[in-house]
This record gives structure tokens, sequence and C-alpha cells, in this order.
């Protein structure tokens, strides 16, 4: 009666309200001290009260770590709440008390044995979280018993704590053999043991890519299968995630197993849905198409999509995101259900965006009219983001759709009314690339646009505008005009509009030279002479020198024709996608990127590939592969013959054949001279001051283009493409030596470039041991994972080509192969690629090829330009580099004295070429000790008024000699070299080796 | 898989942590408060978030976020399921699903976490096995706890969670046997200025509420179950019965559960249960709108339409507005320009209107943005795709159940372009 009575008490105490948030409001002093008193009460009921007001502290993110002793000494109860809490504070701080954390041990072990299978599951799961290394050996013992307990529900407790402690010590799990025991489980006789096993070794396989845990034969597979109808909706998951990973032997495997993995696609859980389509999605790969399965198939993947869209916006996302990547694999699943991707008005906004993208995909003739009618509806709304995306939507079905393509304009035409100033400037940067893909054909819109010209703002839309009138000039009466207008402030644009503001005003030059010399001339001197940015300048320079040297090549390659943008330029290329298939409703699946990129606990995710069915696995969608293929940059780096980058990146290192007769190869070269004559006058017309063309000599400071890269980083290849590519003429125009420039220009010219000379002067050259430094020859992106690095060596006599190869993707690369082209020394490869083991992800090997020189000889661009094939299992990749000629000198390159002096009066004189070596600070003897390392060989030496002359010769490997003449003055650190050689072509090539042996 | 759990309120604050692997510090949150900060709404938080080290995966529900800290690959829709999984367990246990009952019951919620998830990985999310680990607070229940000193954890090895049933209990009695369905249908649709359909689907459920001694086996099966093409099911649905004979047989949990949710795609034809007149206008250089709005049934086979509400956001330049409603209350807030007419029941004999003007701002020149007007309203004794009941039958068990019917159709997403 009295204890019933005190109890009554102690429950007014607590106030009237009989809830938790009373744990709350013991925020006072002392608190940690009333805990501790409460604690250790002889009471239970105050103990349990007291240990749910330090949970609750706890969850709140109050520290009541130093009550650890307290609390893990009500562990040893009988009451089952209690003992819940008080493992809750052990998960919690048993990490910031290890020592104390010991303490609990023995009950863990006691609680195994236990009697009742809830408290051996229970303990089991908790000491599996007390992440503390020193006590994990102790759990050993009962871990091991657990997995072999009779009780199914302890059993898959203790698979999931397998993988919590191999979280905090994977050698422990390793050497107790628990991996083997949880493969074990996978063949358990309960669906929950099972589907815990896989869901624990899947967890574990991702910290061990290679190790091949979850062994998949068909055996295991069937007990998936069958587990998988039984087990929980997580359990599903799990296991159909391990599915997906399984590779089927053929298409009746693969068949049977889609069957059987069909009905999970109408589960309540979408995360079971998305899981199935995954699996569904890959093994479809592998069947016939003519199979009427797999046209069941395909018809009963649609109504579950369209479902997931039904769900909160959340889950929606999720399945918009991957629903993207479904119809670039398969449109044909959706194409009927366009209308579940409409908009609605109060969808969050990051759903409307994926809806509106995933509308442009299945955007087809049969459906436009909807689809425009909806995207004009949109362009309407109050979120401005998303109109923006409605109206470039609009340009992207016109651009696909060509029948819509007029209805597009004319939507546009519509919008642009509305005067809406955002709703302008996006309908402006559309309508641009409408104009590039259907040219000559909508221009009449062109008035309507040059209204709106003052009110633009945004950059890209300034730009699209000034490419619009650059395009047009010859059809908008004051292109001068207004080009003129943008011109007053070049220097506040951004980077993108200065660069097409220049491009727009060079094409109206070309189109109306008389009026616009003016403005020409202004964009030039703004670009080259008051701009900072590199390529603004460059470009700048490449139309001045184009212009000033051959004004008909200019012509025909600023106003080359286009090629026409291709059709989507948004698709995900395709190696990409078929990898994001593999991994649909993942993370992965969302950002579109593979696991590899961004997540950062997968030490080297599996590279994941849809298996192929005989002969279709690539070329399933050719739509979606050639258009990927030209929004990506094509693998291949070789230079064609038109293509304008590589030219461009040649261009420095072609050496000067000024003084000589060009040699009969550079035929190209003498076309661009011939027409140097009277081409500028010509387009000038009578009006103009005649240029002033300085005499073709050739200096050492020849103005040399910086060895930028000639793509601007933010400016579309294809619009590079279009703006300045297209024609051969175009390099062999620059091949030339830089001149007829007029004088005014020429000073600025050579002075802001002779800093970057240096730059220009070619790789870096080996000398004796010495090997340059590798540099990429074959980025990672342009050949599909695979990276090279490279340089060449002279070691010993025999030329090397030293090369490091790295695996970058996710699949093991084998079967390496290379192959040289013909080239100027007839360098091919005296052995196969020694690459014996297979390459696997993320690793490296160093190869060593030997070279030799009996290979076909074809005259390459510049002479020391070598194009390489490398093949794999996986694709065939090209790419160009260039040896440093100084790898080709032979060791027997001494001359003897006398046939120096005969073949150097031999030689005439239009056949020596004279550079300067600046900043050299070694004297004579050194240089030449230093030059004789890479088989330079000095043949005698002569003072003349403190001036060393030293007379030197050098053999090729084709038996080309070449005589040099250093001058080396004490104090002066410039050197003069004077080269000799019959064939003059190779002098620039040499001296670049001089210049490099010299200074390494 | 599911490293952490933070909750935060509609004033950004984490009110309750939940870690079930090591300790992720609550600054991992600030990527998500940057998130919400972008946001307009709290609706337009993006469920995704990269930060550096983790993923954020959150979900908005009762003015709450549930922001799951992943760390490795996991898919989304899991974490997102199982968090919307989390909400229904604290409504179910709580009645509400608020900051202020999760923060009265934080003992047991945090119990409840600790069972949902063992190491991330889910453990019992099923409402019926929960139940009998945890009870369920009730005043009562909290009263006699405090003085026996009894717990709300159940002292039983959840029985289901072995079972091939892991959704029933075994040993269930009642005195009334009996078992109800609700058929509840929403019609999602998007009509034109025009009034002709863009886009209309139906997305249907059926709750079910049994209450039936022992291990009953059920079938339902329906009059058109061609309409039935999508659907998802209760685990307890056996789908090889229903791809071969179109027939639903289930041993079904105790209590409430939803039997199955299905779609009606916007290529069936689709009744559409009301129409819309509107003219909505703005003139060029004058300060005033006209806002005339008409409702009328529609294909609602002769059924009543009740609960009727039409909401609006109005263009931001609009001040007032001056209306007058044949029936029922209209409000317009100056501030969101959310106008609300809550219509009630729609009288075929004299349809409801709502008419009058609009201020606009002094000067502003006029709108750009057509309103879109949103429709609620439910429709009792119906479903509007067709969808009947044919017959309940009950195996396993001796005793005869009392057994119902409900139908209801309700306005999803309703919009009416203007």
């Amino acid at each position: 009666m009295q204890e019933w009575a005190n109890h009554l008490c102690e429950n007014r105490q607590f106030g009237s309200k009989m809830t938790d948030s009373k744990y709350f409001t013991t925020t006072k002093k002392g608190e940690i001290f009333e805990l501790k008193a409460e604690l250790n009460s002889d009471k239970k009921e105050k103990k349990k009260e007291a240990v749910k007001k330090v949970i609750a502290s706890m969850t709140v993110g109050k520290d009541v770590s130093a009550l650890f002793p307290d609390v893990v000494n009500c562990m040893q109860t009988d009451n089952l709440e209690l003992k819940k809490l008080v493992y809750l504070y052990l998960m919690n701080y048993a990490k910031s008390q290890p020592d104390m954390a010991i303490m609990a041990v023995n009950t863990f072990v006691k609680d195994c044995e236990d009697p009742n299978p809830l408290i051996r599951a229970l303990a089991v799961r908790t000491m599996g979280c007390i992440r503390v290394d020193k006590i994990t050996e102790y759990l050993c013992e009962p871990l091991r018993k657990c997995l072999k307990d009779e009780d199914p529900y302890v059993r898959k407790t203790a698979a999931v704590c397998v993988a919590k402690l191999h979280d905090i010590n994977a050698q422990l799990v390793e050497d107790q053999g628990f991996l083997d025991t949880l493969k074990d489980l996978i063949s358990d006789s309960n669906p929950m043991v099972v589907a815990n096993a896989v869901a624990a070794l899947s967890e574990i396989a991702e910290s061990h890519p290679n190790s091949n845990l979850m062994d998949l034969n068909p055996q295991t597979i069937n007990k998936l299968l069958t587990a998988l109808n039984e087990c929980t909706e997580w359990g599903q998951i799990f296991i159909l995630d391990c599915l997906a990973n399984y590779t089927p032997r053929d298409d009746r495997e693969s068949q049977s197993i889609c069957e059987r993995v069909t009905p999970r696609l109408s589960h309540a859980n979408s995360a079971v849905v998305l899981s199935a389509v995954k699996v569904l999605m890959k093994f479809m790969e592998m069947l016939p198409k003519d199979l009427d399965y797999y046209g069941t198939l395909l018809k009963k993947l649609a109504p579950p999509l369209v479902t997931l869209l039904s769900a909160e916006p959340e889950l929606q996302y999720v399945a918009l995101r991957n629903i993207n990547l479904i119809v670039q694999r398969r449109p044909e699943i959706l194409k009927h259900e366009m209308k579940v991707f409409f908009v609605k008005y109060n969808d969050p906004i990051y759903v409307k965006l994926e809806k509106l993208d995933i509308m442009i995909r299945l955007a087809s003739q049969a459906n436009i009219a909807q689809v425009l009618a909806e995207l004009k509806e949109y362009a309407t709304e109050v979120d401005v983001d998303f109109v923006r995306k409605a109206v470039r939507a609009i340009g992207r079905c016109a651009i696909k759709v060509e029948q819509s393509a007029e209805r597009c304009v004319s939507t546009l035409l519509d919008l642009i009314q509305t005067k809406v100033n955002y709703v302008v400037q996006e309908a402006i940067v559309v309508i641009k690339d409408i104009f590039r893909k259907y040219p000559n054909k909508y221009e009449s819109v062109i008035a309507t646009l040059c209204e709106n010209l003052d009110s633009l703002d945004e950059p890209e839309a300034r730009a699209a505008m000034i490419w619009i009138v650059g395009e047009y000039a010859e059809r908008i009466d004051n292109a001068d005009e207004l080009l003129e207008s943008f011109l007053e402030g070049f220097h506040d644009e951004s980077t993108q509009v200065q660069l097409q503001l220049l491009t727009a005003i060079v094409k109206l030059f070309l189109k109306k030279p008389t009026e616009t010399q003016e403005l020409v001339q202004q964009v030039l001197s703004l670009a080259t002479q008051d701009s900072d940015n590199p390529d603004l300048r460059d470009r700048g320079y490449i139309y001045w020198r184009l212009l000033s040297t051959d004004p008909v090549a200019a012509k025909e390659v600023v106003l080359a024709e286009k090629p026409l943008i291709s059709e989507e330029t948004d698709l995900i290329e395709p190696t990409l996608l078929e990898e994001l298939i593999c991994h649909i409703g993942t993370l992965a699946s969302v950002y579109h990127k593979p696991p590899s990129a961004f997540v950062e606990g997968s030490r080297g995710v599996q590279h994941k590939r849809l298996p192929g069915s005989a002969g279709s696995g690539e070329s399933e969608s050719p739509d979606a592969g050639s258009a990927g293929g030209v929004s990506e940059a094509p693998p291949a780096v070789i230079p064609s013959q038109g293509d304008l980058l590589g030219d461009l990146l040649n261009l420095d290192l072609t050496p000067p054949t000024a003084t000589g007769p060009p040699p009969p190869s550079s035929g190209m070269q003498m076309g661009a001279m011939d027409l140097l004559g009277g081409g500028l006058d010509s387009l000038m017309g009578d009006e103009s001051e005649p240029p002033h063309i300085p005499p073709r000599t050739h200096t050492p400071q020849s103005p040399q283009l910086p060895h930028q890269s000639p793509s601007p980083p933010d400016y579309s290849p294809t619009e590079l493409g279009g703006d300045l590519g297209g024609s051969p003429a175009m390099g062999s125009g620059f091949g030339g030596p830089p001149a007829a420039m007029p004088a005014s220009f020429s000073a600025p010219v050579s002075g802001g470039l002779d800093d970057l000379f240096d730059l220009g002067g070619g790789v870096g050259m080996p000398m004796g041991a010495y090997s340059p430094p590798k540099t990429i020859w074959l980025p990672a992106m342009k050949a599909k994972g695979l990276e090279i690095l490279g340089t060449f060596a002279r070691r010993a006599g025999v030329i090397q080509m030293e090369m490091t190869l790295t695996n970058k993707a996710m699949s093991v690369m084998s079967d390496f192969a290379i192959q040289f082209n013909r080239n100027s020394f007839g360098l091919a490869p005296a052995g196969p690629l020694q690459v014996l083991t297979p390459l696997s992800p993320n690793q490296s090997i160093e190869v060593a090829l030997p070279l030799n020189t009996v290979g076909p000889i074809m005259k390459m661009e510049p002479l020391n330009n070598l194009q390489v094939a490398v093949k794999n299992n996986i694709d065939v990749f090209y790419f160009s580099c260039q040896y440093p000629i100084s790898m080709l000198f032979v060791e027997d390159g001494t001359m003897d004295r006398q046939v120096f002096l005969a073949t150097w009066k031999d030689i005439p004189n239009d056949n020596e070429a004279q550079f300067q070596i600046k900043d050299c600070h070694l004297n004579s003897d050194a240089a030449s000790n230093k030059l004789q390392g890479s088989n330079i060989f000095t043949i005698a030496k002569r003072t003349v008024e403190g001036q060393d002359m030293l007379y030197q010769s050098i053999k090729l490997t084709n038996g080309i000699w070449v005589l040099a003449e250093l001058k080396v003055q004490a104090g002066n650190p410039n050197f003069m070299v004077s080269l000799k050689c019959r064939a003059p072509e190779v002098s620039q090539c040499v001296f670049q080796s001089y210049e490099a042996v010299l200074k390494n | 898989m599911i490293h952490s759990l933070f909750l935060v309120n509609a004033s950004g604050d984490i009110f309750l942590e939940k870690h079930w692997k090591s300790v992720v510090s609550r600054s991992v949150c600030d990527y998500f408060f940057e998130a919400q900060e972008r946001a307009t709404e709290p609706e337009n938080v993006p469920p995704v978030i990269p930060t550096p080290h983790h993923y954020l995966i959150s979900v908005l529900r009762h003015r709450i976020f549930f922001v799951a800290v992943i760390q490795s690959e996991v898919p989304p829709l899991f974490v997102i399921e199982f968090l919307h999984r989390v909400v229904d367990t604290f409504q179910d246990y709580f009645g509400v699903c608020t900051e202020a009952a999760i923060k009265d019951n934080v003992v047991v919620v945090y119990e409840l976490l600790e069972e949902m998830l063992d190491n991330g990985f889910p453990l019992a999310t099923e409402s019926n096995i929960l139940k009998e680990l945890i009870k369920p607070p009730t005043i009562l229940r909290t009263m006699v706890n405090t003085i026996t000193g009894s717990t709300n954890v159940g002292e039983q090895l959840p029985t289901g969670q072995l079972s091939v049933v892991p959704w029933r209990r075994t040993g269930v009695k009642y005195t009334n046997n009996e078992a109800y369905f609700d058929v509840v249908e929403e019609i999602d649709a998007i009509i034109d200025k025009s009034g002709s359909t863009i886009t209309a689907e139906i997305q249907g459920v059926i709750d079910a509420c049994v209450k039936l001694t022992g291990m009953p086996d059920l079938t339902l099966s329906f009059m058109n179950p061609r309409l039935l093409d999508d659907v998802s099911f209760h685990p307890c649905v056996r789908f090889k019965r229903w791809e071969a004979e179109r027939i639903l047989s289930f041993i079904p949990p105790d209590g409430n559960f939803r039997l199955l949710s299905y779609h009606v795609s916007s290529q069936n034809l689709v009744a559409i249960p009301v129409y819309v007149k509107h003219n909505i206008t703005f003139r060029e250089g004058s300060s005033q709108g006209r806002f005339d709005l008409t409702l009328g049934p529609k294909q609602t086979m002769g059924k009543a339409v009740e609960a009727v509400l039409v909401s609006s956001q109005l263009p931001r330049g609009v001040l007032n507005a001056n209306l007058n409603a044949s029936q029922g209350t209209y409000t317009f807030d100056p501030v969101t320009k959310m106008l609300s007419w809550d219509v009630g029941k729609i009288n075929p004999q004299k349809l409801p209107s709502l008419k009058g003007t609009m201020s606009l701002q002094a000067g502003a020149s006029k709108p750009d943005e057509n309103p879109t007007i949103n429709i609620q309203l439910k429709i009792q004794q119906m479903a509007i795709s067709g969808l009947k009941v044919n017959r309940l039958d009950m195996y396993g068990e001796k005793y005869k159940p009392f057994k119902g019917i409900k139908y209801m159709t309700k306005a999803g997403k309703f919009q009416v372009r203007t």
C-alpha cells in the first residue's frame, strides 16, 4: 500500500503530461550528477527512468558519455526494454570509451547463449554495432555460433553482423573464415537469411572489387530466385541488385530469369520495381529480338514505369532520372506514354525539369503538335528556370523533328512577341541553333530578331545574336551598324561575346569588304592588342594573318559551309549509357555518371557492361551511336587533312622553309605563296591602302603562334568547326613563314609572342640517358579509359618508345597491339607491344617498345610527327606524337675533318639555316660534352676574338648528314647555330634538338 | 546503406538525429540547408544532394524533412521508400507526425528507428511486427507503465518475422469478424483553356481493414478486371493466381493495409467529373481584371459532386479580388496571391459561380502568366474508372465474416488551364 502511494507521488512529480517530452526538460545544472545518482538507484523503476532520460539527452545531441560506467552497470538486467536502452547507449558511446566497452563483452557473450532467440539476436546485433577494434576479437566466437544458430532470426541477424565486423576489421573477418560461412548462407532454407547474406556480401564486395565474393552460378541464381519470392521487400531489392551482376550463359537462361523477375514489377515498393527493371533491361540484351517473349517483355515494362510517376515527388524524381536513361536505350518502351510526362503546375521544380527533358526525348512526328502546345503553355509559367528550359526545349524539338521546325519557329516568334526579357533571350539562342540545322530556310525572321537587339543582356543571347548578324551579314542592310554598336563596349563583354563579335565582323568584312575595313581593323586591334585573353588574342591573330596572307583562303575558311549541328547533342555517350543501364536505380543513374566518378566509398567499382546477344550488342541503337559520336569529340586525334584543330596544333612546329626551295611534298605551301601576291589587293580593291608586305626573310624571332589550345574552352567544338574549320587551305596558309602583315601590325605581333616562343619550340629532347618527361599522348577520355603517357629515348643505340599505359576504365583491358602510320624516317616497332598480363582497372604498366627505322616512309608535317594506332580488347585508338629528332642521331656520326670542310663548301648557301639559342649558360666545352651525349659530335674547335666556334657533325639514321657551326661567346648566354644540310627540311628539327639538349 | 538520419523542422533546426553506423557530424546538414536556401519553396529542395563525402537523400512530409545520410552506392529509391515508411510508422504510432509528437515520444521513436534498421539494413518495417516489438503509446498504457513498471517493449519474439506470412501475426482473435474494402480513386487531369482534356489518368487504391480471426484466406474478384493492367500489390497477394485468373487471392495482414494500388493510364478514356467555364482577363492599360468562373457536373453517373474546393494562384500583379460567390465562401490571400473558394456540393440545377473584378497595381503592365485552376472534389459511391468488385470469399476459417465495400472518387491533381 505504501509503495502504491509512492508510485502515485512519483507520478505526480513528472507532471500531468504523460509523455516522453519530460525527458527534455532536464537541462538544469548538475544534470549529469543527478542522472548518475538515479542510475545507481536501487529502484528498478528509477533506473529505467534515468536511462530513458540519458537516451533522450543523447538523441538531441547532448554529451552524456560521462555516464558510461553507470549505464553499463544497468546492462545486466532481465528487463528487455532496459537492456535495449542500454544497448542503444552502448552503440553510441562505445567508440569514445573503448576501455569501458570491454566491460560489456561478457554480457554479450552471455546473451548470445540466452534461450530466447530474440535476446540472442539482439546481442549479436548490438555487439556488431560497437565499433571498437579492441573488442572485436572477443566477439568472433559468439558470432560464429550465431551464424549457425538453429533459429533463422538469429542467423539472419548474424549475417548482417559479419558485414559490420568487416567494416571495422576486414582482415579479422577473412581470417576467421566468416566470408565462407556467409557464402554458405546463400543456400539457407530461410529466404530472409538468404536475403541478408546477399546484402552483407554485396556490401563487403563493394570494398573488394575483385574478390569475386559473389560467385554467381546457375545453382546460386536458382536459390536467389526462389528466395526472391518469399523474402521481404528490402530483401528483394538486395537479391535483384545482386542478380543484375550475373551474366547468363545463353538467351534461354536469360529468358527464364526474366520470367521469374517480371512479377516484381507489380510490387508496391518502387525500389523493388526499379531494381527489377534494371535486371530486365540488362538481360533483355541477350534475348533475340524476334522472340515473342521479347515483345511481351517490352510491353510489360511500360506500366510500372508510368506508375512510378504517380508516387511522391521524391520517388518521381529518381524514377524520372532513370526513365531518362531507359528512353535513350529503348525509346520504344514509352513511346506511347508521352502524356504522363506533361507537367503539372504544382510539381516541384526538379520534377518539372526532368519531365521536360524526357518529353523532348520522346518527341516524334506523331506527337509533336501536342508537345509543342504544352511547351508553349510552359513558357508562360512563373518559374524562370523552367520557362527557359521550356523555350530551349522548343528549339530542341525543331532540331529533332524536322517536320516540326516551321511550327517551332513560329512558336518561338510568338514568344518573342511577349517581350518577356528572358524568354526573348532564350528564344534567340535556340533560333541560332535552328539556323545551324536548317540553313537558308528561316532567315525571314531575322528582322524580328534584330528588333530585340537592345534588350539582350545575357552573354549567351548576345553571342547568338551576333552570330546571326555575322552569318547573314549580306542580308542585313545595317549589319555593320549593328555590330559596331556592340564594339563600343568590347572590353566589358564576356569572352563568349568577344569571340563571337570578332568572328562576326571578320565574316562581315569578307562579305562586304569595301565598307567594313575600318571595322575589321578596329576589332582585330581590340582583340590582339588590348585584350589579356589568350584565346581572343589567338583568334585575332589567326584572322589577321589569314586576312593578310591569303584573303581568298580566308574566305574559304571563314565562310566555309558549316557542318550541320547534330540532332541531339545531349545524348549520353553509348558506352556510358550501357554502363548506366546496368546501374539503374543507383546514385549513378541519378547523376548520369559512372559510379567510379563520384562515389567515395567505392574503391574501384566493377565496370559493368551490358551483355551482348549474338552480334546485336553494340549495333542495336545506331541512332544513339552516331548522334553520340558527333557530340563527343571523336576518339581519334590524328589530324585528318581537313582537320583544323590538328593543323593548328602542328603550326608551331613547321620548319621554316623560307630560305630554301620549298620541299616538293609541301605543294600546298607553294600554292599559298602564289596566292599571296595579288589576293589581298583583289579583295581590298583599289580604295584600300596598299598593304605593306615586308620581304619574306627569315628571322629568328619569327612570330610563332603561342602553343595554346586552339579551341577556347567556353566555345563548343561544333561552333569552332563551323566558324573556322572545314578547309584544308587553312593549315597550309599558315604553313608558310609568317609574313605579309601590314607593317604597323607586325611590331605588337612579334613582341607579344616572343615570350611564348619557347612554348612553340617543341617537345623536350633526351640527352644521353636523359629522356624528357612523359607527356600525355592519349588522354583517357578519348580512348574509353586507356591513357597513354609516353616519351622517346635512345638507349645504347636502340630507339625506344617508352610508354605508361593506364587503365582508367572499369573493365580489364587486354590484347594490346600497336602500329605506326608511315612517317618521315620510317620508324616502325621492332617487335610487338609487350603487355603480357591484362591490365586491370586503375593499374598502370610501363612498356618500352624498341623501334627500328626500316618501315615505310612518308613525309610528315611536321617532319617528326608520328601517327600511332593502339588497339586493345575494347577498340582501336589513334593519336599522334612528335619524337625528338635527336633520337635518330646515330653513334657513328663523326665526320672526317676534311670531308666536313668539303661538304660544308659543297652544300649551297641557300641550305644554311641560322638559329639563336638564348639563355644557355654553358661554356663551349660543357656544351660540346652535352651534345656528344646525344650523338652530336664536335670535330673541330676554333677560337676567334673570344668567340668559340664549334664545328659539329650529325648523322641521321637514314644517312643524312647535318653539319653545324656553333658560336659560343664567353659571357654571352646566346649561342648561334648555323646548320647546313642537303635536306634543309630537317634543320628546324635539328635546331630544336640542339636547344633541348643544351637546356636540359 | 543508410548511415544516419536527421530530422529537420520547417525553421531549419535539426531536432533529432540517429546514427546506425559511426556518428556523422551534424555539419553534414549544412549542405542540405544551402540547398534549402536556394530553393524558393520547401517542396523544391532536390531529394538527392551530393556532398564531398556523403549523399543526402531527403523526403518532405508534414513540413518535416527526413534527411538520410549515405556514404556508399545505395539505391536512392530504397532510401526514399524507407524514409516514407518511417513517416508512415510514426503516423501509425502517434496519430500525427509532427515535431511535437516526435519529441513527446522520443524514446519510442528511437526504439522504432533501432528496430527498423540494423547497420543500415532494413530489419522490421511491417507495422504488425513493429507493434509486437514496441507497443504504441497510449495515454492509458503510459500511465499503466509508469505505475506498474512494465514496458512498451514486447517480451516475445515477433513470430510473424519468421513465418512465410510475415505480415500476419498468429493467434488473432475477434468476436466480430469483419472485412471492409475501400476502393478510392483519384483522378489526375490537365484540362486546357478550351475545356478539352490534355491528359487524364486515374490512381486507384484498395485499402482494406480486415479484422478476422485465425488465418483466413480471401479471394476478391472484379466485374471488370481488364481495367487493372497496371497494378502494384501488397506482398500478401498471390501473383500467379492474378496472372492466370485475374483474381486477388491472399492471406490478409491483420488490421489496416493497402491491398493494391493501380493506375488507369491516359490511354484509356477517362471520365471527367466536372467542367469549368472561366473567363479571367486583364486589359492592357487598365488596372482592373475580370474574373468569372462557373462549375458544373459532367460525367458523374448521376452521383453528387461534393466537397468541391477551387483554388488558383493569381498573377503576382493582382492586388486584390472583389468577387461574388453564388454559394460557399472564397478567400484571397494578397500575400501569396492564392484564391480559394470552398464551394461545397454542386447543385446541377443551380450551378455555382464566382464572379467579380480583380484590382491590379496601378500602372503595372498586364500580367503575362495565366493562372491555373486547381480543383478538389469528392464523389461518393462511385469509382470513376468504373471498377466494380464482384465478390469476396473466405476460405480456411469456419465463421461467416461481415463484408463491406465502399467506393469513392477524389480529384488528385486536377488542373484547368486558363
